[in-house]
């Protein structure tokens, strides 16, 4: 199951993600989970929204460079050790990783995974029962 | 079609005998009219009988722009005030603005120039020209004007700004030629994407005429793509005349020169000394025209002299379309650095933009320069690597032309300055 996740291009400049923020705020449209990469002169913001389409139109019409990417979202227990289980399967079937962010809710953890061949991933985690968040219910947690 | 056949692909025997006597005759009105070149003159130990062929021209003074500022406001003109029908200044940003003086007959030989090079630029009197520099003191927008009445064309003259309405008015009115600067061409080939249009479809642009600032072949393969139409240079500068001093054919290699009132001459910027032909060097006008002549005024504009004759049949001489300013030019750790050049390497990258801004500092005695460059929208991607990717092959692609190490700074879409109204600020040197 894949999820759209979307990503923007922000400039080291204070107020930056204020902007975004703003923009989806005003629209209606919740953050379920985000992460920031950053480098020295510019970040890129990676998130999970409830309405993907729409928040990438009005980011565009706001001027700035966004984009939607495909993700996946698996859910495990928030305990111990849970976590280093996915990622021996992972590991095992070779499965390459771009990078990851993850956010808990009470006994559940949900983990956003960005692989380098997303179908592959898909297949392998089924393969080993590792059950995978919708889109429809990320979107609207 | 060649607007004036008897002097554009005049033999080089009659322009140069024309070049003379115009050259002798001006020299001789400056003399007894201009206080300022007399002295000048004078202390040159020059007079006017010195003067007898155009190879003689080398013999007189060099004109700076300090030397129009210390004669201000009239102080270099030819003629009593009472002849003068037209004055045009510059904005003065650096100083003093520098003022013009045009008589009716340099009125004339103005639209005569500007009508030979719309001529060289496809146009002709069935189209629609649009005047989008500015009109005012600034001579790109009269000057354009009158060239395009002249031609026998219907102008439109719209000045600069107020974007949308220009689009609007090339949409509605069919507008078949374009004049502006060529960085306001590409914001409103920008504006006319943004809008929804296509201009291939939605408008009956063919021809533009851009000049006021220096700019690249790429920036014109860019412009051509764009607004779907064949972009000619035209230079000229309001001390000279103002537009129409030189532009390009359909070749599009280099600038035809209206040789019979404007003589160039390029010179190595240090020394003065002439540069051989297909030498880079300062480009030198004199004018011989009536209200205001100049004898060998410095431009600062560097260029240089096409050999041989162009296809078009043509016999006029041809500057290179122009390099950059020589105070344009960075001196960064030693080595020689023109903003045109950064330029053309961004525009050589099709995941690249146009826009940039270049920022000298000076940290103790190392001088450092950064490169801000805007991203293309569709080229953006979730991914760290690809952006820095990108940032490290803008990075050593200038490093590989500059011969220098640089900062590249990655902006967001529409986040550097544009330049709807006037000339590109592109730089910003914070040592001086």
């Amino acid at each position: 199951m894949k999820i759209k996740q979307l990503c923007v291009f922000l400039e080291n400049k204070v107020g930056r993600f204020k902007g975004v923020a703003d923009i989806l705020g005003k629209a209606g449209i919740n953050m379920t989970a985000f992460s920031v990469a950053d480098t020295s002169d510019f970040g890129i913001l990676r998130v999970i929204v409830s309405e993907p389409e729409k928040s990438l139109q009005l980011l565009k019409e706001a001027g700035y460079a966004a984009g939607l990417t495909d993700v996946i979202c698996i859910k495990c227990p928030n305990t111990a050790g849970s976590l280093a289980k996915v990622l021996d399967v992972l590991n095992e079937e070779n499965v390459q990783i771009e990078y990851m962010y993850a956010f808990s809710m009470g006994n559940i953890a949900q983990v956003v995974i960005r692989p380098a061949e997303i179908q592959n991933c898909e297949k392998v985690l089924e393969k080993h029962g590792i059950e995978l968040v919708s889109s429809d219910s990320l979107y609207s947690m | 079609m060649i607007w004036n056949e008897t002097i554009e692909c005049a033999s080089r025997e009659y322009l140069s005998e024309l070049q003379s006597k115009r050259l002798r005759d001006c020299v001789s009105r400056v003399y007894h009219n201009v206080p300022y070149y007399r002295t000048r003159m004078q202390e040159a130990g020059i007079l006017p009988g010195d003067i007898k062929t155009i190879e003689d021209i080398v013999k007189l003074p060099f004109t700076n722009k300090q030397d129009l500022r210390d004669n201000y406001p009239f102080g270099t003109f030819a003629v009593p005030t009472s002849e003068i029908v037209r004055i045009h200044a510059s904005t003065g940003t650096t100083g003093k603005p520098t003022v013009v003086g045009r008589t009716r007959k340099d009125l004339s030989i103005w639209a005569e120039c500007v009508a030979r090079a719309l001529t060289l630029s496809g146009v002709t009197k069935e189209d629609i020209v649009q005047v989008a520099y500015g009109y005012g003191l600034f001579t790109g927008g009269l000057g354009i004007h009158y060239g395009v009445e002249n031609l026998g064309a219907a102008v439109v003259p719209a000045s600069t700004g107020n974007t949308k309405k220009q689009i609007q008015l090339l949409q509605d009115f069919g507008t078949t030629a374009i004049a502006c600067t060529p960085s306001y061409a590409l914001y409103l080939a920008d504006t006319i994407k943004d809008m929804g249009l296509d201009p291939k479809k939605d408008l009956k642009l063919r021809v533009g005429i851009f000049g006021a600032e220096p700019w690249t072949e790429e920036m014109r393969n860019e412009i051509e793509n764009k607004l779907n139409i064949k972009a000619h240079d035209i230079y000229g500068l309001s001390e000279i005349m103002g537009p129409g001093v030189a532009c390009d054919c359909d070749y599009q290699n280099g600038l035809h020169v209206c040789e019979d009132y404007f003589f160039p001459e390029i010179l190595n910027p240090e020394t003065g000394e002439p540069c051989k032909d297909g030498e880079v060097g300062e480009l030198v006008f004199s004018s011989f025209i009536e209200g205001m002549p100049l004898l060998r005024y410095r431009t600062h504009d560097l260029s240089k002299i096409i050999p041989g004759q162009c296809q078009c049949g043509r016999t006029t001489r041809r500057i290179a379309k122009l390099m950059g300013r020589c105070d344009d030019m960075l001196i960064i750790r030693g080595v020689n650095v023109f903003p045109s050049q950064v330029e053309s390497v961004l525009l050589s990258m099709p995941e690249a933009t146009p826009h940039y801004m270049l920022t000298v500092d000076r940290k103790g005695l190392f001088d450092s320069l950064t490169i801000q460059v805007e991203i293309k929208e569709e080229l953006y991607s979730d991914n760290v690597k690809d952006l820095e990717n990108f940032q490290k092959k803008i990075k050593s692609n200038i490093e590989s032309v500059l011969g220098i190490s640089v900062i590249v700074q990655l902006k967001a879409p529409k986040s550097l300055p544009r330049f709807e109204e006037g000339k590109a600020k592109r730089v910003i040197d914070n040592r001086k």
